[in-house]
């Protein structure tokens, strides 16, 4: 009844083609946005933004980064905190050794490095696939990560490889404080969020989505697959650069390369396998499940056995408890968060209806 | 129908993703030895109705919500599919599935497995395999994946026959096959019924063929049981033609 489409008619092409279709959507998110920006501000307290929020973003725009490639057009990588790496030291050096370039600018050109890494390490993938594609990226993980400790030149020649935020600013503001770090992550979020949301709804996106379902269809209905692939892993690779860029300066401020290990790789693989495969909004959600849940079972084992148990202990249990809930959950719902979403909305646009 | 009926569905409904109603109610009976044929369209709900016996709807989201299914008078609404071909229930997919990378020798035996049968049982069963389907015996090295869609069919039969069913579900047999396979096909089916008393439920586009070979009919239109009958009684009416070819549907021809 209240999320319902009757009566919403698309009387232009224009209107078929908005980002979201449906009126209940459009207001939702709108309040969404509205909150995220206007009230969490004034709300939050430097804990939260610092250690849960801007994280949360990051890693939600690092999934989003791998689900266009994984989720949408079915190539399994394992090379993403690589393409991290990448955008993070190439917007390092970008905003060092180019004066006067504004640091939006360096991101993006970052996220530019990433893009034609992550392009060379894809090339293999029209000869290989699955698992074996999987093992290859790992080429890349390692690579990258041994390239940035060698080559001193790409960290300033500082000790071990660590490079340091350049100064927040942008058009003369400063946002190197909690809230402006906050401000600054949810804007590029939100920019890329919303053109990765174009993109998968474009020509390519539907592309992407036939390969990934079987790409000798695709191939036989006309679509080129070498290209096709390449752009995944370009757009992909982009967009994790840029996560790897705000990783690096707005929320850890310092950060060496192996910062961006394998670990980090498999944290936002299991972000898109329990947020949803071929789901924007799932980015999100797995994204809050990784940051949200170890935060909530700290505090509620902080507090409900502290004398109990002692501190390591304690930190063991929280992390066997962590990975029961995923296995739980999978098993649940092996299409992750993003599907008990979407059959919310199915079962709220016929209530109060069953079917 | 003497006797208990071999299955038995009772106004069974099944869910698809938790909202979308694919089978609304049917109700059949395949009696011991028979061969019942399930017609209709495409998306009548024949293949669900098939997948909601050997409980397989579950792999695809789905959900039997409402009724109940008795095998052999034991209700099987939740049962394991795996129990359900030890205990003699055994399908025939649609697209015959065969295991493309392993003979079809080997294909065939993969099916006897479940019975755990002796290295005699088992070279006797496939013996009794070769004597209905002699082309088998002639590429039984070869690899299933490079037979004809025929061969495929008759691997695919063949190794749900080697765990000694009492039922066969088959769905769409003659799918993507020539008029001359598709009779031999179903000459070789109706051989099993008469010989070994395998009962068939089974789901067919070929009206024709099926209804040749088949005692006792369904015809399935959107999810419900819109008529069913003997099969000469179902050749014979127009109901059948109206639920392929559309124009009246057939709830009103037999109110008419």
């Amino acid at each position: 009844m209240i999320y319902t489409e009757a009566g919403q008619f698309s009387i232009r092409y224009s209107h078929d083609r908005r980002i979201f279709r449906l009126r209940q959507d459009r207001i939702g998110i709108t309040a969404l946005l509205l909150f995220a920006f206007a009230a969490v501000p004034l709300l939050g307290n430097d804990y939260w933004f610092s250690a849960i929020l801007i994280p949360l973003l990051v890693l939600s725009l690092a999934g989003l980064g791998l689900n266009l490639l994984t989720g949408y057009a079915g190539q399994l990588s394992l090379g993403s905190a690589a393409f991290m790496a990448v955008g993070a030291f190439a917007t390092y050096n970008f905003q060092l050794r180019v004066p006067g370039l504004p640091l939006l600018a360096s991101m993006a050109l970052g996220g530019v490095m990433a893009a034609g890494v992550a392009l060379l390490f894809g090339l293999p993938s029209l000869r290989i696939k699955g698992f074996y594609l999987l093992v290859s990226t790992l080429a890349a993980q390692f690579f990258v990560e041994w390239f940035f400790t060698k080559f001193g030149w790409f960290s300033n020649n500082s000790a071990s490889g660590v490079i340091s935020a350049p100064p927040l600013l942008i058009l003369g503001h400063d946002f190197s404080n909690p809230v402006g770090r906050y401000l600054l992550t949810l804007a590029v979020v939100v920019v890329v969020t919303a053109l990765a949301r174009n993109l998968v709804k474009s020509e390519l996106g539907r592309n992407w989505m036939a390969v990934r379902d079987m790409d000798t269809a695709a191939a036989v209905i006309g679509i080129p697959l070498l290209r096709t692939k390449l752009l995944a892993f370009a757009i992909s690779g982009f967009i994790l650069g840029v996560a790897g860029a705000l990783w690096a300066f707005t929320y850890l401020g310092t950060v060496e390369p192996h910062g961006f290990d394998l670990a980090r790789s498999f944290q936002i693989l299991f972000i898109i396998i329990i947020g949803g495969m071929g789901s924007i909004l799932g980015n999100f959600l797995g994204a809050a499940f990784i940051v949200l849940f170890p935060v909530l079972l700290s505090q509620l084992s902080g507090s409900l056995l502290s004398g109990v148990i002692d501190a390591g202990q304690l930190e063991n249990l929280q992390k066997i408890i962590f990975g029961v809930l995923i296995i739980a959950f999978l098993i649940k719902e092996p299409d992750g968060l993003a599907r008990l979403w979407q059959i919310a909305r199915e079962r709220a646009r016929v209530w109060p209806l069953r079917y | 129908m003497p006797g208990t009926p071999i299955l038995q569905l009772e106004r069974i409904e099944v869910i698809y993703d938790q909202v979308i109603l694919a089978v609304r109610g049917i109700s059949l009976a395949v009696p011991q030895g028979g061969i019942v044929a399930l017609l209709g369209a495409n998306g009548a709900g024949k293949s669900t109705t098939l997948k909601a016996i050997s409980s397989l709807v579950r792999a695809e989201r789905g959900e039997v919500v409402q009724g109940r299914i008795l095998f052999d008078g034991t209700d099987i609404t939740h049962a394991n599919p795996a129990k359900l071909a030890e205990s003699g229930l055994v399908q025939v997919l649609e697209g015959r599935h065969c295991f493309g990378h392993l003979s079809v020798e080997e294909n065939l035996k993969t099916g006897g497995f479940v019975r755990r049968p002796s290295r005699a049982d088992l070279s006797a069963s496939l013996e009794k395999i070769y004597h209905y389907f002699p082309r088998l015996k002639t590429r039984r090295h070869s690899l299933a994946g490079y037979t004809s869609g025929g061969e495929q069919q008759m691997v695919a039969i063949g190794r749900a026959l080697m765990a000694k069913p009492r039922l066969i579900l088959l769905d769409e047999p003659s799918m993507g096959l020539a008029p001359q396979i598709v009779e031999e096909i179903f000459e070789i089916v109706r051989d099993l019924n008469q010989r070994e008393g395998v009962s068939f439920l089974l789901a067919e586009q070929n009206a024709t063929v099926a209804l040749r070979h088949a005692s006792y009919g369904y015809v399935i239109e959107n999810g419900v049981v819109a008529t069913e009958g003997t099969a000469s009684e179902l050749a014979g009416s127009d109901a059948l033609q109206a639920s392929y070819l559309g124009g009246k549907t057939v709830a009103s021809l037999v109110a008419a």
